[in-house]
């Protein structure tokens, strides 16, 4: 579960570089509790085109309501991993 | 990586802590399609959108229309029209569910036993002379026998080229009646003689209301930043207009690729059926548009564009900042 959830976390690390096209740093380096909104500046559009590529890749659709609450790239990966594990 | 809390010191990061979760949802609202006064240049007349739909006049269609805006997400409803205190039992039916702001021209004072803490805009044109030259009247004398002092009120002041070299004029008369103000610039939709802005004026009229807020900070509700982008229509290199535009009505919005835009916006007309292009006039040429509030919310939805330096960031928390306070989100 804990290998799962950190190799989410690097995958997500890297479509939220990808899409948000950030600079100097590496899913490696990506701190999974930094605060995307307050610190890395993603919005709610930000997020809508994140879910998007989330939903291609690992299809799960993240609902808009629970934007709010995915505030870090490890609460977004424990989202996933949690819906994946629901459907098994 | 940047980061926001790399980028500012403690104090300017309080400041941002204090905006960043605000999460403001906002759409708007023609209230009626009349008005009490008839200005040249006014967008809504003069771009036909009365006409575009007949007005709603059963009040609990327009309750339950502000119910299901709220089930959309709006959180902030500014209510425009025609003349929205035409109507007070529509203007109750968003008040009494959400935060509220009605733009008027102040002709009628609202009720404040009804409506204590309404929040009200109020627009001016000018001084006396340009205020009967372009809307019949001199408004402010009237407008401000009703508000003033009321600490709900703010003055829209909508600054046209004539006005250069006597801004302050205007702001002084405001802070007199004790009340607040934020300036815009006209757009000149009716094509008025010596009311488009020439570049030189532009850069006159930027230096200018950079004076008014150095020299009335307490009256003046705005940032140097948003000066610099009215002015201009420049932001981080790029050129405001249709293709940037935020404030785009939501649903009809196909514009590829997609800007950053206000979350769900919509411009509603006054049969709550029919939607209007965006915040402004339906004819309006994107490249000519002032508009102060697509303008504010073309900063605001581009906070990722602002964390390249210290200064830019700090550039965008104060217009967000204006921006939370002329809808009350923070104290004055
Ligand atoms: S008061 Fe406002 S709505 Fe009425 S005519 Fe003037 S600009 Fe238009
Ligand atoms: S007229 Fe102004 S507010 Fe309307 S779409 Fe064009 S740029 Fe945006």
């Amino acid at each position: 579960m804990n290998n799962n959830l950190d190799q989410t976390i690097l995958r997500i690390a890297e479509i939220i570089i990808n899409t948000l096209k950030l600079e100097d740093v590496t899913p490696e380096t990506f701190e999974a509790n930094l605060d995307l909104v307050d610190e890395v500046g993603i919005d709610s559009m930000d997020l809508a085109t994140i879910a998007l590529v989330i939903r291609d890749e690992f299809g799960v659709r993240i609902d808009e309501d629970d934007y709010p609450k995915l505030t870090t790239l490890r609460i977004i990966s424990e989202y996933i991993t949690e819906k994946l594990q629901g459907e098994e | 990586m940047k980061t926001v809390s790399s980028l500012l010191d403690p104090e300017w990061y309080e400041r941002y802590k204090r905006i960043s979760k605000l999460n403001i949802r906002s759409s708007i609202y023609d209230v009626t399609d009349r008005c009490n006064l008839r200005c040249k240049g006014c967008f809504f007349f003069s771009s036909n959108e009365h006409k575009a739909a007949s007005e709603e006049k059963d009040v609990t269609k327009w309750e339950a229309f502000v119910e299901s805006e709220m089930g959309r997400g709006v959180n902030l409803a500014i209510l425009i029209g025609g003349e929205p205190t035409l109507c007070p039992d529509r203007i109750e039916a968003f008040y009494k569910r959400l935060p509220t702001f009605v733009a008027t021209n102040g002709m009628i004072k609202v009720d404040r036993d009804r409506f204590p803490d309404l929040m009200v805009g109020i627009s001016l044109w000018g001084d006396r002379e340009d205020e009967i030259l372009l809307r019949g009247k001199d408004t402010f004398a009237i407008s401000s026998s009703h508000y003033a002092g009321d600490p709900n009120v703010y003055y829209l002041y909508t600054i046209t080229p004539k006005q250069l070299g006597k801004i302050e004029d205007n702001i002084r008369r405001i802070k007199d009646v004790g009340l607040k103000v934020h300036m815009q610039l006209l757009s000149n939709d009716e094509g008025i003689d010596g009311f488009s802005w020439q570049p030189d004026e532009l850069i006159a009229v930027r230096a200018e209301m950079d004076q008014m807020l150095d020299d009335y900070p307490e009256t003046v509700i705005s940032s140097k930043y948003y000066h610099q982008i009215i002015t201009t229509g420049i932001m981080c290199g790029r050129r405001f207009g249709w293709m940037e535009c935020p404030s785009v009505t939501d649903s009809i919005d196909q514009r590829d690729p997609r800007p950053k835009r206000l979350t769900n916006f919509i411009r509603w007309a006054s049969d709550l059926k029919t939607m209007h292009r965006c915040c402004t006039s339906e004819t309006r040429d994107c490249s000519t548009c002032k508009d102060g509030a697509a303008h504010m919310s073309w900063v605001m939805v581009n906070k990722r564009a602002h964390m390249n330096s210290s200064e830019d960031l700090q550039n965008w928390i104060e217009v967000y900042e204006m921006f939370a306070k002329l809808y009350r989100y923070i104290p004055w």
